[in-house]
Order: structure tokens, then sequence, then C-alpha cells
């Protein structure tokens, strides 16, 4: 008999999986699962809150720069793309990662259009990846609801 | 204890390392509030005893060094260790690591840089200067554990409460008990990371460092 909590847990390890196959998650988000316990359990919560709310900041500050029309800096703007990619690797956010790369290279080269789209991809991914880890935490809040144990996910 | 003064552990003369190991005082210093968060978890979770500040002017601040003369002597707790993000705004970790070497009262506390970018000029640089160790971020438990067990044979191979026969049984008796493990990292190129414990160790035999780099 298929019980709520098997399926629930099912679920959850099909979702995880599935984030870092497709390139969202990668190892250090599971550094950060290794440093969760009773004394910290919603510690990878607080980590990715903080940096959802970094990417805010940095994203608005990189905005703000160049919609300097004529007057950009781009070592503004690139000193927050490199703020970013630090925390974005820090908490395992692999695709976001990868769009600071090549949004630094266009810092770098001073291309306004190519920064321009840079910032569209990277706001989209951050929402993105945000709401994934909501719908993970979500099914880990189901699961302790229903009586089970959130199982541990070997990638 | 005075400010700054090196923690010394007191092993009893049998040997018996079943002694907890004393905790550690880590002063972590990083512009991120993100890795700030991080950091201080690994070293919490590593039995360390952790203060965070945003800056190396703060981290100055913290241990008295901002020329405050009023502000040194009031913080009881001794820093053992302070980690420090290398690209900083405003005082880099490179400029807090010089300071902290200038240092009379603080030169002896180990200083470990990490930084994002692994930069050979950039850590030779350091280790130069006079860090630990050098931290290729994003940093895991493994690189703090690794860390935590450098500063502590160091401060046990410094013990002076020990005969130096004592001295000597005790810095094999580590050396055997303890097998430091590797760096999990497989996503970075760590190579030039794994030199450091032995680099450090030929700077402590032989000061002139620069000639051997």
């Amino acid at each position: 008999m298929d019980t709520l909590v098997s399926q629930l847990q099912r679920q959850f390890r099909d979702y995880t999986i599935s984030l870092y196959h497709q390139g969202f998650l990668d190892d250090q988000f599971t550094e950060l699962k290794k440093l969760q316990d009773e004394c910290s359990p919603d510690f990878v919560a607080e980590v990715v809150s903080l940096f959802f709310e970094d990417c805010e900041k940095l994203i608005g500050n990189m905005a703000r720069a160049l919609d300097q029309t004529g007057n950009v800096d781009f070592s503004l703007v690139g000193s927050s793309v490199h703020q970013l990619k630090g925390s974005s690797s820090s908490v395992g956010a692999k695709r976001v990662k990868g769009l600071c790369v090549t949004f630094k290279e266009c810092c770098d080269s001073q291309n306004f259009e190519g920064c321009v789209r840079c910032l569209q991809q990277v706001d989209i991914e951050y929402k993105s990846l945000k709401a994934k880890l909501q719908d993970l935490f979500s099914l880990e809040q189901q699961i302790v609801q229903a009586g089970g144990r959130i199982p541990q996910v070997d990638i | 204890m005075a400010v700054g003064e090196v923690m010394r552990m007191e092993i009893p003369a049998s040997g018996d390392m079943s002694v907890p190991s004393p905790e550690l005082h880590v002063l972590a210093v990083d512009d991120s509030i993100v890795d700030r968060k991080v950091i201080e978890r690994l070293l919490r979770i590593s039995a360390c005893k952790v203060t965070t500040v945003e800056s190396g002017a703060r981290a100055l601040q913290y241990l008295g060094l901002d020329g405050d003369k009023g502000a040194s002597g009031l913080k009881d707790l001794k820093v053992n260790l302070i980690v420090t993000d290398y690209s900083m705004p405003g005082l880099t970790g490179y400029d807090l690591l010089k300071k902290i070497k200038e240092s009379s009262v603080f030169r002896e506390i180990p200083v470990v840089i990490m930084s994002s970018e692994n930069i050979l000029p950039r850590i030779e640089q350091c280790l130069r200067e006079g860090a630990e160790d050098f931290l290729l971020k994003p940093v895991k438990l493994a690189d703090v554990k690794r860390i935590k067990e450098l500063i502590m044979r160091n401060e046990a191979a410094d013990c002076k409460t020990l005969s130096h026969s004592n001295k000597r049984k005790l810095a094999e008796y580590i050396d055997d008990a303890s097998s430091p493990s590797p760096s999990s990292s497989s996503t970075h190129d760590d190579s030039a990371a794994k030199d450091f414990p032995s680099l450090k160790r030929m700077k402590a035999e032989d000061e002139k460092f620069s000639s051997l780099l």
C-alpha cells in the first residue's frame, strides 16, 4: 500500500534529482544540506532566503547602473556581477552562477546589449530557482506534517 | 589571558589524547551576507566559537587595532584564528592580513584567506605576507576541518607547558593519530592549495621564505 508519506517522499526524491540533473543546483547545495541538523533545521532555507534577497539587491544595482544611458559605469555593473557570482556559487545556484560568468564577460568588454540581455536572464533565472526551491521546501513540510522523515537523496 | 595571546593546549603528561579539544574562537570577515552565514555555520558545526564581521575595518575595530585606544582590552574573547575573504571593498583581506602581521599583539594569530579566484600570484602574495593557508570558495566542511586540524597542530607544537621530549612525543602522536582528509572538492582546481601546509612548515624552518618561491 502506497502511503501518503511514501508518495510525498518519492516526489521529493524525484524533484530533488531533477533539480540537479537540469543544472539548477550543484554539489555546493549538497554541502549546505550537510550543515543542517536538529539544532539548525532551517539552515538551508535561511541561506537561500538571504541569497534571493541578495539577488534582488544586486540586480537592482545593475539595472540602475545600466540605466545611465550614455554614461554606464561597466566596472560598477561588473562588481555587482562578481558579488552575485560569489553568492550563487556559495549556495549551489549553478545556472545563476553560469549566467554571471557570461555577464562578467559582457561587462569587461563593455558590451551594453550583452549586459542588458544577461541582466534579464539572471532576473528570470533567480526567480525560477526561487519558485522551485519553494516547491521543494513545501514538499519537505508536507512530509513532516504527514509524520514522515525527509529522505536523504544521493545524487 | 590577554587579547591576542595564542591559546595554549594543556596536555596531560601521560599523553592521553582523549581530552576534548578546547574551543577555538574564530573571527570571520566577509562582505557577503550569504558567505558570512555559511562560514559561520561551517565553523560552528566544527565546534568553534564564531564572530562574523562584514569588513576589514570592522575586524580591526573588533581587535582594537583601529587606532581607537579605548577599544583594546575590552574584548574578553581572545581570537585564535582569523578567516577573511580576499576581495572586499575598502580594506582587502590582504590589507587586513598585513595590518595583523604588523601588530605586535596580534601577529601570532593565524590568518586564513578565502577567495573565489584561484590566482597563483595572489596566493603567493598572501603566503609571503604570513597567511596560514588559502581556501578556494565555495568553502566546504572538509576545508574547515582541515584548517582546524592545522591550527590545533600548530598550537600543540607551540605549547610551552610541555617539556621538550613530551612535545616531540606529542608531535609524533599527532602525526600518527590524525589523518587529514584531502579537500573533497572535485569541482575546481586546488592543486595550488594542497601545497600550503608544507609551505608553512618550510617558512617556519627558514625565514628566507621568498627565495623559495
